[in-house]
């Protein structure tokens, strides 16, 4: 059993300590808007934030996840205002498939948090996530509408 | 115009096709006492016909056959229809029909295939239609109600106006009557010159699901009593599985069953897919790999390396002149060998589908480019007939020629006729993936230019050697055994045919099919024939001591549409302008999927190894451009695509097997590693060619050129990952 703090509920999940929290988030939570794409942290489909910070969640256990503050996909709008980075991905039409947008936004959330005002250089070394339809142009020309709103 | 337009004939009622989930629209033949009879959607509301459902509030309901997979095809399919039927594009939305209801109606829906740049071109014209018909039917029934001539009204904008007395209504408060009606025989389409939505940017229409979280994709599906699978095929293509330990899993927390799949698979049951997976690394299984065992890359490279002699039987595919006696009397000859590797499509979103297996009926819920093919195959794995199978298309994570196939679907439909009853997700892991793709198909290349005294080109010879797709998918489709889909970009005529001129010409196929399977990717053979074909264009050209952009213009003369892109890239790029210190420059030009391509980039160097990709300038004239905002975005992406396989897309063999696992040995292009990609659109019109796949044609030998030019050195082997060269 783990108690995880997930957008800001308390779930109290049947699973094992070295469960990969993604599978804990989509299997357990049930919420799948959080993609699995490699299991090995290199793809980036399962980012979610903990505790503020975008992570890769195939990468670390349920047991690492507990206490912390555990934002998904699902809980990135408060309540029915959408966060500014999915206004932008919808303005500008960003996702092609979508299937590596929620952790690609989720990406772009907590790089904007940190730096609101990105350049290309820091977008370069903080958004690594594989998308193999190919959509960092638009990724990008979201970031600086965004920045410059 | 309102004469041929009369009451339906009554017809039986049926309900096919029943969703437990989702949104598979369940349709009925509803017959009134003694009235017409309306085709009604799963609401209620009436279909128009077949393409189009309106309902009270006047929201237009577009059916869309086929899959949309991130390409666009399902917002540019809609625009198309509401083009001609007039409609409110602020109250379009789309539905999919299934596979069964479309085999049940007759295939009404037309091809669900999505593959080939054919979503768009090959339904254009009767999607088209269907929204004429439907604007039609809508007109009249107006006219009727008004008791006024059809000819009268117009309509726009969803609006039904009576000209001379000003009269207005909408299509929700007539749809109901004009489902009544008989279709007109016979509509005609807009002139292109009055078409006020295609060739809009439009946003597309599927977006904000896929920023939230709540796009459900095949692996998202949740059915009540769902178990999940996790599957292990033979890692050698044409194995067995000879045993396994089942006894060493069934205790495991989680795992309900474990089952054979066929004679090559073991998969796991269980709760979780987790637990699934888990369990299926423990389960011990002993293989029967067969000879295929004995095979490598470096087997496969000889076999293909031996085609490349003149001596071995080939299929020849474009021909003119007598190549060999030219050869032999020219004044100079340059050769040289190219070579091209498997590569997985790698989708983001891995193998699965979701199926229920009862004993009299069997539904598959996933993703995949061909809902009929996938239909097709749930009927052979379950053996229950059509009117009970069906298949619910969810969105894909990605496609790119891969979920063309229908593997996943059999597997899945296996697993779940041996656990009646109880729905199976069935996902494969990202090493599964890897492990049983339908690869690129591997290829090498031999070309042997020759120049009379004066440095013309007056013979060229192209010999291909290895492997077909169609003879591993489709052999009703070879030509006394000839694979024509071979010389995709170097054929004779159609809709990739070759763009120069040369008064002597070989093209030939020595066809060798490895036990890898080859699969239809993203540009398929395009691919290796537009490098092989554009970067030796440019040794000929620096053979020729000539700018390689001059050398093609002048091998171009009679194919205008193919030139007319190229001189557009080496405007936008400034060809014949000197580029920024420390830049080279390469170009590239190809036809494919009915549309004309070319490509130019602007690059540097450092230390021989490291690339940097400075910019990209891509053009193309697909005849028509639908919505230029998502061909945009197809172009940059086919790119991306292109130049992830130039760098790092390699599956290599040993052992009979393929040695890539994950993204960590088969990577994939990072944001800092793509320019931005000025994409030109120049639509001649008066044809409709394909998007999605073309301009990935000159991604990897326009980089390639820039590369010889900017060190002199020729790289003919791709990817560049195992030529030590990466991205800066």
């Amino acid at each position: 059993m783990a108690n995880l703090t997930i957008n800001g509920k308390t779930f109290t999940l049947d699973v094992e300590p070295d469960t990969p929290l993604l599978w804990a988030i989509r299997e357990n939570a049930g919420l799948t808007g959080t993609k699995y794409g490699c299991g090995i942290a290199q793809c980036g489909a399962c980012t979610v934030h903990m505790d503020g910070v975008a992570i890769r969640s195939c990468g670390i256990s349920v047991a690492e996840a507990e206490g912390k503050i555990i934002t998904t996909i699902e809980g990135l709008a408060s309540g029915s205002t959408l966060h500014k980075v999915q206004e932008a991905w919808i303005a500008k039409d960003v996702p092609q498939c979508g299937y590596c947008q929620s952790g690609m936004i989720m990406a772009v959330a907590a790089l904007l948090s940190e730096k609101p005002k990105p350049t290309d250089a820091d977008i370069d070394e903080a958004i690594t996530n594989i998308c193999r339809c190919g959509t960092f142009q638009q990724v990008r020309e979201a970031i600086h509408t965004i920045a410059s709103a | 115009m309102n004469k041929h337009v009369t009451p339906k004939m009554n017809r039986r009622t049926f309900v096919i096709g029943t969703a437990a989930v989702g949104t598979g629209l369940a349709i009925g033949l509803d017959i009134p006492f003694g009235g017409p009879a309306i085709v009604r959607a799963a609401d209620g509301s009436p279909e128009v016909n077949a393409w189009v459902v309106i309902r009270p509030d006047d929201t237009v309901v577009i059916r869309i056959a086929r899959s949309e997979m991130g390409q666009g095809s399902l917002t540019g399919l809609a625009q198309l229809v509401a083009e001609e039927l007039e409609c409110d594009w602020s109250k379009v939305t789309t539905e999919y029909p299934t596979p069964g209801q479309s085999v049940a109606r007759k295939r009404v829906w037309g091809d669900f295939s999505t593959g080939g740049s054919r979503g768009i071109r090959s339904s254009q014209d009767y999607v088209r239609k269907g929204g004429a018909t439907a604007r039609v039917m809508l007109i009249q029934a107006a006219a009727d109600e008004w008791k006024v001539p059809a000819s009268e009204c117009t309509a726009a904008s969803s609006v039904i106006t009576h000209t001379p007395s000003g009269r207005t209504t909408t299509y929700g408060k007539v749809a109901e009557a004009a489902a009544k009606l008989t279709p007109p025989a016979d509509v005609k389409l807009k002139d292109p010159k009055d078409w006020k939505l295609i060739g809009k940017g439009l946003l597309r229409l599927d977006t904000a699901d896929k920023t939230t979280g709540t796009m459900v994709y095949g692996i998202d599906i949740k059915l009540p009593g769902m178990l999940n699978a996790a599957i292990k095929d033979c890692p050698v293509f044409g194995g067995k599985v000879k045993s396994f330990d089942e006894a060493k899993v069934t205790g495991m927390k989680g795992v309900k069953k474990v089952v054979k799949v066929g004679d090559s698979a073991i998969a796991v049951v269980a709760d979780t897919w987790w637990h699934a997976k888990t369990a299926l690394e423990a389960l011990p299984i002993v293989w029967d790999e067969g000879d295929n065992a004995k095979v490598s890359s470096e087997t496969i490279a000889k076999w293909l390396a031996e085609g490349l002699d003149d001596a071995q039987p080939a299929y020849v595919g474009n021909k003119n002149g007598d190549v060999k006696a030219a050869i032999a009397g020219a004044a100079k000859k340059v050769e040289a060998v190219y070579n091209y590797p498997y590569q997985n499509h790698a989708t983001m979103e891995p193998m699965n589908a979701t199926a229920l297996y009862t004993a009299d009926k069997c539904e598959v819920w996933c993703g995949t480019q061909n809902g009929e093919a996938a239909f097709a195959a749930v009927l052979e794995a379950s053996g229950l007939p059509a009117e009970k199978c069906d298949v619910h298309k969810v969105m894909p994570g990605g496609g790119f020629g891969r979920r063309g196939m229908t593997d996943y679907v059999r597997q899945a439909v296996a697993i779940a006729k041996q656990m009646p009853g109880t729905p199976i997700k069935l996902l494969w892991s990202r090493e599964e993936d890897m492990a049983h793709g339908r690869y690129h198909p591997i290829t090498q290349c031999k070309m042997t230019g020759a120049f009379d005294a004066d440095n013309n080109l007056v013979a060229l010879h192209y010999r291909l050697s290895g492997q077909s797709i169609l003879f591993s998918l489709r052999p009703e489709a070879l030509q006394n055994g000839m694979d024509p889909a071979a010389f995709q970009g170097v054929a004779q005529s159609g809709e990739a045919a070759f763009g120069y001129s040369v008064p002597n010409l070989l093209v030939e196929h020595s066809m060798r099919n490895p036990h890898v399977p080859p699969g239809f990717w993203r540009g398929v053979n395009v691919n290796h024939n537009a490098i092989y074909m554009e970067c030796f264009m440019d040794e000929l050209a620096h053979a020729a001591g000539q700018d390689p952009l001059e050398f093609r213009r002048k091998l171009m003369g009679k194919n205008p549409k193919h030139l007319a892109v190229l001189n557009a890239v080496a405007e936008k790029i400034g060809w014949t302008t000197p580029a920024p210190q420390g830049v080279y420059r390469g170009i590239a030009q190809v036809m494919g999927y009915g549309s004309y391509v070319a490509g130019a980039a602007e690059i540097s160097v450092t230390d021989g190894s490291k690339i940097k990709v400075h910019r990209i300038v891509a053009s193309t004239d697909p005849g028509y451009v639908v919505n230029p905002a998502q061909v945009e975005r197809q172009i940059a992406g086919s790119f991306v695509y292109g130049l992830s396989a130039l760098f790092y897309g390699g599956c290599t063999v040993k052992d009979g097997r393929i040695e890539q696992t994950n993204f960590d040995t088969y990577n994939s292009m990072r944001i800092n590693e793509m320019p931005k990609v000025e994409a030109v659109m120049v639509p001649s019109g008066g044809f409709w060619g394909g998007v999605g796949e073309p301009t990935i044609g000159v991604a990897a030998p326009a980089v390639l050129n820039a590369y010889f030019a900017a060190t002199g050195k020729r790289i003919r082997s791709v990817p560049l990952r195992d030529q030590n060269i990466s991205f800066a």
